[in-house]
């Protein structure tokens, strides 16, 4: 493979930038000058990523061009990783040093993380969709790379030794069988003023010699987590900064026809801002602009709802017009007999992060900075910057640590709100939504319905598959299963405002629970039918390698007992592909049938991810995934007429609690043929699923709606 | 109205002359500055805001502040001891006991405070006492584990 990049020092970047690299004339860079590249630099080695990675690491998403360094070697052999995803509890603070710290050669101590800073990290999208891993990465471990290659070059030079006679470790470079005679990282970037940039596939290390990727370790985060050290958005000080409360609608949709803040004036130390439908009153307590907002007087217009809770799937399903095919294969019209119709259903999905959103912006010298809570910080900034009419430039996102995100702080409305009240007063500002207000405007995961025809045959092959989905959109819903004839269709995508009466958005693998749910309920109903086990009614119509091993496997950790459903064991099996990943969970529950309570006791997931950078992570997103999956599946459900949210707290919205939670086992199936895969989101995708399953197994009776809360579990028995 | 109001704080005393109105939540996120202790839900259903008052775990946000006046408060930031982890606190990094980590204070008070009245507490009576403390990333399991380690090296202190 062709590589292409050459050591240039700062006198000749601007040429070497501009004229070594073919494309560059058609594709130049931009802001690419020697000043900023000078500024970029101090002292030291600095490696960019100059060409897009999307074509470098075939990443599906494309990152333009970009002046902030991934990686830098201080003069003091300090390594810095910058990178444009955020923490917020996925833990890839620590798999990314642990990335760059493998290909680097250096201890994973050795290096200081740099995270969602616009002003100094590399552009990102936004932190979402397990791809921080498989996607950024490769970026990390080939700027490490090359930034190895720098050194041991510099190195042999130093050493007066051929390259390949080097060996470094802990980011000291000794001749082999000569320790004696050796130079430290620090050493080789002192004095020196280098920037290397990547623009083609670097050398990375093989599996084989692999020493910190794979090695399961301890959060980095831990101890500033443990301490209470770790600061969040709403934890950032500025001198003079003031707390801002915000007047709200009532509903989603209402209109303001009076307003009167006249008492809110009177009260002392309070400023008042009205500025359009901006609303907010600002005071140096927190307490005090409550005490400030609840002054306010206001009356609204709210419009009449079209739907609530309860009539949402119909509505959708009535509403959803002729959908669009997904996949088509064979004719799902020419089978007729032994047709299952099933119709399932879900309901919206409150994110419910434990760290509302939350901002503090400060205007000084013509630039906005604001530290946010938020999963995009570089979409934060582009919005703040056309809210506020500011170039982009003038505008620094700064995300500390995230308090939970599962996709619901993409939007970063907090951020501008902030900047935006920053910029009336001049003084920075605190927006720290309430719960309430995190409850209000949430993006909820979209209520959703899927609706399958299926018939199997007298040997228990499933001969036709007809899917049509209302408002989840087909992640996860693709059928690996081997069928002759599939129709998959969605209808109206996953929504979007003119369809749901609230904002939506991405909720922890969007729409995957939902198809899941439907998919694997529907294959159960079918293996019952065929009075099959329901692992072997999966494995019969499965040829796929991954998803039958995820299968075996998760059934051999739990001790699968093979029956036809129901058993009466109260156990069953559910599988999915999500994010690259497979992930099969067995589980095990108990459903007291004088109150209809389900009760999890047990949950085994086995998990196809292909290289595990770090399984100490790896398990406890698992853990995370199946946990958080208790909630949507037992409990959890938006309650709303309209734009009107009837829940605005934990005390109606149900999370799952410490006495909800079953033993949960993992296993990582290894797979080390395969680039490192999504993480974050498949084991929470089959939950549905296998407890409904669960639920059929122990009492034969079906569910067809999450949440399965002990009012329908009951009103299901009795039916 | 103003008041003074006087109270040990992580073992120092402290005097605040303010509103009688304040939540202690945020006297201390805001005049004492230490921001260890979050806000989660301002109704004391989540336990993101818990401290010990005398030795006893409450919800920051619905206690007043006018009710420590001369009592005994302990944050996140007063368990350590001569600058080492508390063996809750070692636990709860070892066994992954938080993921986010904006529940972890509460979660770390709330246990230790537990720990106090009941230096060796089974599985069954840890998951009841810590039923009031929400973690929305699933720490549990972790969370479960650390408890249990660190009531058996000495976490009670």
């Amino acid at each position: 493979m062709r590589r292409h990049n050459s050591d240039v020092d700062v006198d000749d970047l601007h040429r070497a930038v501009l004229f070594s690299r073919p494309e560059a004339a058609i594709d130049q860079p931009r802001g690419f000058s020697r000043r900023s590249f000078c500024k970029l630099l101090g002292g030291g080695i600095v490696i960019l990523i100059t060409a897009k990675p999307a074509k470098l690491f075939a990443q599906r998403r494309a990152y333009p061009e970009d002046l902030n360094a991934y990686l830098r070697i201080d003069e003091n052999g300090a390594v810095t990783l910058f990178s444009g995803k955020i923490e917020m509890g996925q833990g890839i603070h620590t798999s990314l040093a642990q990335m760059a710290a493998e290909e680097l050669g250096v201890s994973l101590d050795a290096i200081t993380m740099v995270m969602g800073d616009t002003d100094q990290c590399p552009w990102d999208q936004g932190t979402w969709g397990s791809q921080s891993t498989r996607m950024f990465g490769p970026a990390v471990r080939a700027a490490a790379a090359e930034a190895r290659t720098v050194l041991m070059n510099l190195a042999a030079k130093k050493l007066e030794v051929e390259r390949d006679k080097l060996v470094v470790e802990h980011g000291v470079v000794s001749v082999a069988g000569d320790r004696t005679r050796k130079v430290t990282y620090g050493e080789l970037a002192s004095g020196k003023q280098i920037a290397r940039l990547v623009d083609e596939k670097a050398t990375l290390r093989a599996l084989k010699d692999f020493k910190v990727i794979g090695r399961p370790t301890k959060r980095l985060d831990g101890h500033d987590k443990v301490t209470g050290r770790a600061k969040y958005a709403g934890d950032i000080r500025r001198p003079g900064m003031l707390y801002a409360r915000i007047l709200r609608p009532p509903s989603h949709g209402a209109t303001r026809k009076s307003l009167d803040t006249s008492k809110a004036k009177e009260m002392s130390g309070v400023t008042v801002v009205e500025k359009g439908d901006l609303v907010a009153v600002l005071h140096a307590d927190p307490e005090g602009a409550s005490r400030a907002l609840g002054l306010i007087k206001s009356e609204w217009d709210q419009p009449a709802a079209a739907f609530d809770t309860e009539s949402v799937g119909d509505y959708f399903v009535k509403n959803g017009g002729d959908g669009e095919v997904r996949a088509a294969k064979g004719d799902v019209s020419s089978v007729t007999e032994n047709v299952v119709h099933s119709t399932f259903r879900t309901g919206y999905l409150a994110h419910a992060p434990m760290e509302p959103h939350t901002a503090i912006a400060e205007l000084k010298d013509g630039k906005m900075t604001v530290w946010a809570g938020t999963q995009s910080p570089f979409g934060a900034r582009s919005r703040i910057a056309q809210t506020l009419g500011l170039d982009e430039k003038s505008v620094r996102v700064i995300t500390p640590f995230v308090g939970g995100g599962f996709g619901g702080k993409s939007a970063a409305g907090q951020a501008v709100e902030a900047a935006q009240l920053a910029q009336i007063t001049g003084k920075p500002v605190m927006v720290a939504w309430t719960r309430g207000e995190e409850f209000f405007f949430d993006t909820f995961g979209p209520a959703a319905v899927v609706k399958i025809n299926s018939a199997a045959d007298d040997k228990g092959k499933i001969i036709s598959w007809d899917y049509h989905v209302y408002a989840a959109g087909d992640r996860a819903a693709e059928m690996f299963y081997d069928v002759p004839n599939v129709s998959l269709k969605t209808y109206i995508g996953r929504g979007g405002p003119r369809v749901h009466p609230f904002a939506t958005g991405p909720w922890r693998a969007p729409g995957a629970g939902t198809n899941v749910f439907g998919r694997e309920s529907q294959i159960d109903i079918m293996a019952a039918a065929a009075k099959i086990d329901p692992l072997e009614f999966r494995l019969r119509n499965a040829t796929d390698v991954r998803l039958r091993r995820v299968l075996k496997a998760a059934a051999e950790a739990f001790g699968w007992k093979a029956a036809p459903g129901p058993s009466g064991q109260g156990r069953a099996i559910a599988v999915c592909s999500d994010a690259g990943a497979y992930c099969a969970l067995a589980a095990e529950v108990a459903v007291d049938r004088a109150t209809g309570e389900i009760k999890v006791k047990r949950v085994v997931a086995a998990q196809d991810m292909g290289i595990v950078i770090n399984p100490e992570g790896a398990k406890m997103q698992m853990e995370g995934c199946i946990t958080m999956g208790l909630g949507y599946v037992l409990s959890e459900e938006l309650n709303f007429n309209g734009g009107a949210i009837a829940d605005r707290n934990f005390d109606t919205y149900e999370l799952p609690r410490f006495g909800a939670v079953p033993r949960i086992e993992t296993v990582l199936i290894p797979n080390d043929d395969l680039a490192p895969q999504g993480g974050g989101e498949p084991a929470i995708v089959p939950m549905g699923a296998v407890i409904a399953n669960a639920v059929f197994d122990a009492t034969g009776v079906r569910l067809f709606r999450l949440p399965m809360t002990p009012a329908r579990v009951l009103a299901a028995m009795k039916a | 109205m103003k008041q003074s109001i006087r109270f040990r704080l992580n073992g120092k005393p402290v005097a605040l002359d303010t509103d009688d109105d304040r939540k202690l939540l945020w006297a201390l996120r805001t005049d004492l500055d230490l921001t260890g202790t979050k806000y989660g839900c301002g109704e004391g259903f989540c336990g993101a805001c818990t401290v010990a008052v005398d030795g006893v775990a409450v919800r920051s946000c619905q206690t007043p502040l006018t009710s420590v006046q001369g009592k005994n408060v302990v944050t996140i930031e007063g368990i350590e001891r001569d600058g080492k982890l508390h063996p809750l606190q070692k636990a709860f990094i070892d066994h992954g006991g938080f993921q986010c980590g904006y529940c972890t204070s509460g979660m770390l008070m709330n246990a230790w405070a537990f720990l106090q009245k009941q230096p060796h507490p089974s599985r069954d009576a840890i998951v009841q006492e810590m039923g009031g403390n929400l973690c929305r990333c699933g720490a549990h399991q972790g969370i479960i584990a650390a408890i249990q380690e660190a009531a058996g090296k000495g976490g009670a202190r």
